[in-house]
């Protein structure tokens, strides 16, 4: 058996050590490139968002690759990526493209049929040995993690614009090739080093911006145009709302042993939407309210277009951003968006939120001044 | 004197300004860019060198528009600025407490919301270009009427027709259904004004606080049957500025003399570029699964700059400056 699986950021390093680990033969898609899109917008229906088209892609690289098997997330809940490994499984058999589909339900109430999954993409492993192999992926997820909040702070003060990605290229590498927690541990401490050793650039002027939207436009930078790249090396430091490896937490394993407490986000976002409404929508919210609380600069909405959630929270945004004084742009993305549209609108929001800041500072200058004067 | 050059090199039309000390035009020059932005740039910068004054001098350049990047390697800018700073600071310049700027150019359409002279919200058009000037070329040849009198003719409808303006394609089969039914050619194209004016609002102006004093720009504002329609949807008057159709290019200019404040140089190469034999070539880089087209520009032969590639393998050589 070969196994692939999608694409999502630095998501198939953890998969394919967690694989290996129990002996299971992976094929990793190719990076997601021109080829991907190409094939997926031909073979996905037009009006699915971006996500279903670039699985496809992703899958039908992988089996001309070798792979014969496909792991797949299922969902539950009002978004329709739940229903997309059932119509991807139907493209591929339409196609005559030998692949087989192991969906892997999340564990909220599926407990039985994650299990099976598991079982039978490897061989009928034991508990243990999916633990241990559980817990190497798990610290490669955390590393990474970890590694990419330290990559966006040294990224905006970057003295040449490129160095801390190709430093990050490396310790990504590195991570995906150890195979013991220990070494992850090193390769970890090695890639902080990395990082910290890049040289800055001697002013400090930078702004911070927060990513909400739709989990995998925010983690595929192949998908979000490498937004956060880009934003980097205009000085901007990028705070994101989702990474996997909170996710995998509070939504795979808090949710199902009924730990999660999302409470925070529910009271944050009730005065503009009372529900849940799938995906992130309601995070969107209640994340963008958060930021302008830290004194970020700004907020960057990211979607597929035609993703249900976040036009939802798209609606609602406008509000949100005048009530709590925090600027909002959103994108929503697909096969047809274009790098430089999306620079001109990036530019454009960053001279927005200089002069913004350039503003309050004078102000702030002005108060304490007038605070001085009444003094004497 | 010195004097500061706007280029606002977009899909549609080259603008060029030049702007003296004090911020007044000096000249301004609206030229099509006809999917050839190097001559529309080197021709705009002859004319511009006939029109210069004597004793002129250029002290500082400013480039903008979607050609923005290409028209800053070419002639050598001191600035670089994405088109809505650019429309914004021209708005700025011309009515300070402008709160509202809608723009409407060849292929695209924005919105740009101020509050006390600070840009605090904008959209561009993202999915259609229905409503943009490209759309209301191509309407008014197929009525046979010139574009200039487009506007007139809008202004004499008494009853505008409905048209359906969510897409180009179907307002203009919408069109020639209701010229098939009988409908006076004024009231048609007035009522195509009011759907893409309609189309305009729902689209990029969106959950946009659009609030008086507005300002139009752009070509399309030419067209005082949009500029009417627009005035009857928001309620409020729509003032058309005088430079309305160069108001990138002025703010390019605008922003060139705020880039050079306080030096005493130019990044200019001067008015012999417009003689120039610019190269541009293309290729598709092998280097990853990115496959980024490359572009090179090279000027007398010598390499400028490259772009187009994501990882700075290309862009990143030592090539002569281009000023930011």
């Amino acid at each position: 058996m070969k196994v692939t699986f999608p694409h999502m950021g630095h998501l198939h390093v953890p998969l394919r050590s967690f694989f290996a680990a129990l002996g299971v033969e992976t094929v990793v898609p190719p990076p997601i490139g021109r080829e991907t899109l190409a094939l997926g917008t031909r073979y996905a229906p037009e009006f699915a968002c971006l996500p279903l088209k670039v699985n496809v892609g992703n899958f039908l690289q992988a089996a001309r690759m070798g792979a014969d098997t496909v792991v797949m997330a299922g969902g539950v809940g009002p978004c329709r990526f739940g229903y997309y490994a059932q119509v991807e499984r139907e493209i591929l058999r339409d196609l005559g493209v030998k692949l087989d589909m192991v969906v892997l339900e999340p564990p909220q109430g599926h407990w039985r049929e994650l299990w099976l999954g598991l079982r039978a993409i490897t061989g009928g492993a034991d508990l243990k040995a999916i633990w241990r192999a559980g817990k190497l992926a798990w610290r490669k997820l955390t590393a990474l993690d970890e590694l990419e909040r330290e990559l966006h702070r040294v990224r905006a003060r970057e003295a040449t614009p490129g160095a801390s990605t190709e430093a990050w290229r490396k310790i990504v590498d590195r991570l995906d090739r150890a195979e013991a927690v220990s070494e992850v541990e090193e390769v970890a401490r090695q890639g902080k080093a990395l990082l910290a050793a890049i040289p800055r650039r001697e002013d400090d002027d930078v702004l911070r911006v927060g990513l909400v939207g739709e989990i995998y436009t925010l983690l595929e930078p192949a998908v979000n145009l490498e937004v956060e790249r880009v934003l980097g090396e205009m000085g901007v430091e990028v705070e994101r709302s989702i990474y996997l490896s909170d996710w995998v937490k509070t939504n795979l394993v808090f949710h199902s042993l009924h730990l999660r407490d999302d409470r925070e986000e529910y009271r944050l976002a009730a005065p503009y939407l009372g529900h849940f409404v799938g995906g992130h929508g309601l995070e969107s919210i209640s994340f963008t309210i958060r930021y302008a609380r830290a004194g970020l600069d700004g907020v960057i909405q990211l979607a597929p277009l035609t993703c249900m959630p976040e036009i939802v929270a798209e609606s609602i945004l406008p509000k949100v951003s005048r009530d709590v004084g925090i600027p909002v742009l959103t994108f929503m993305l697909d096969e047809h968006a274009s790098e430089v549209g999306m620079r001109t609108r990036l530019e454009a929001f960053c001279d927005l939120l200089r002069e913004r800041r350039r503003r309050k500072e004078r102000f702030l200058v002005g108060a304490r001044d007038a605070a001085a004067d009444l003094r004497e | 004197m010195q004097a500061y050059l706007g280029l606002d090199v977009g899909s549609v039309s080259t603008n060029l300004v030049l702007l003296d000390e004090r911020g007044e035009v000096i000249s301004s020059l609206y030229l099509r860019t006809q999917g050839n932005p190097i001559r529309a740039v080197q021709e705009g910068l002859a004319q511009v060198e006939k029109e210069i004054p004597a004793g002129t001098s250029i002290a500082g350049v400013g480039t903008t528009g979607s050609g923005r990047q290409l028209a800053a390697t070419m002639v050598g800018a001191d600035t670089v600025k994405n088109e809505i700073t650019a429309h914004a600071v021209a708005a700025l310049n011309e009515l300070p407490e402008v709160q509202t700027v809608l723009e409407i150019g060849g292929q695209d359409s924005k919105i740009i919301i101020l509050r006390q002279g600070v840009v605090v919200d904008f959209a561009m058009n993202t999915v259609c270009a229905a409503g943009t000037g490209s759309f209301l070329d191509r309407q008014a040849a197929r009525l046979g009427v010139p574009i200039e009198e487009f506007g007139a003719l809008a202004e004499r409808a008494e009853n505008p027709v409905r048209i359906a303006g969510r897409c180009a394609v179907f307002a203009e089969s919408d069109m020639i259904h209701k010229q098939q039914l009988g409908y006076p050619v004024e009231d048609i194209v007035a009522g195509l004004c009011e759907a893409l004016v309609r189309n305009y609002l729902n689209n990029v102006a969106k959950g946009k606080d659009i609030a008086a004093p507005i300002l139009f720009q752009g070509g399309v504002a030419a067209n005082i049957g949009m500029r009417r329609a627009f005035e009857k949807a928001l309620g409020f008057p729509v003032i058309v500025p005088p430079y309305h159709a160069v108001m990138g290019a002025l703010g390019a200019a605008l922003l060139a003399k705020r880039a050079v404040a306080g030096r005493r140089s130019t990044h200019f190469r001067g008015f012999d570029v417009s003689r120039w034999h610019f190269a541009v070539s293309s290729r598709s880089c092998g280097g990853c699964a990115n496959q980024c087209e490359v572009v090179e520009i090279r000027g007398e032969g010598k390499l400028l700059a490259r772009w187009g590639d994501r990882c700075g393998r290309w862009s990143n050589v030592s090539v002569e400056a281009a000023g930011r």
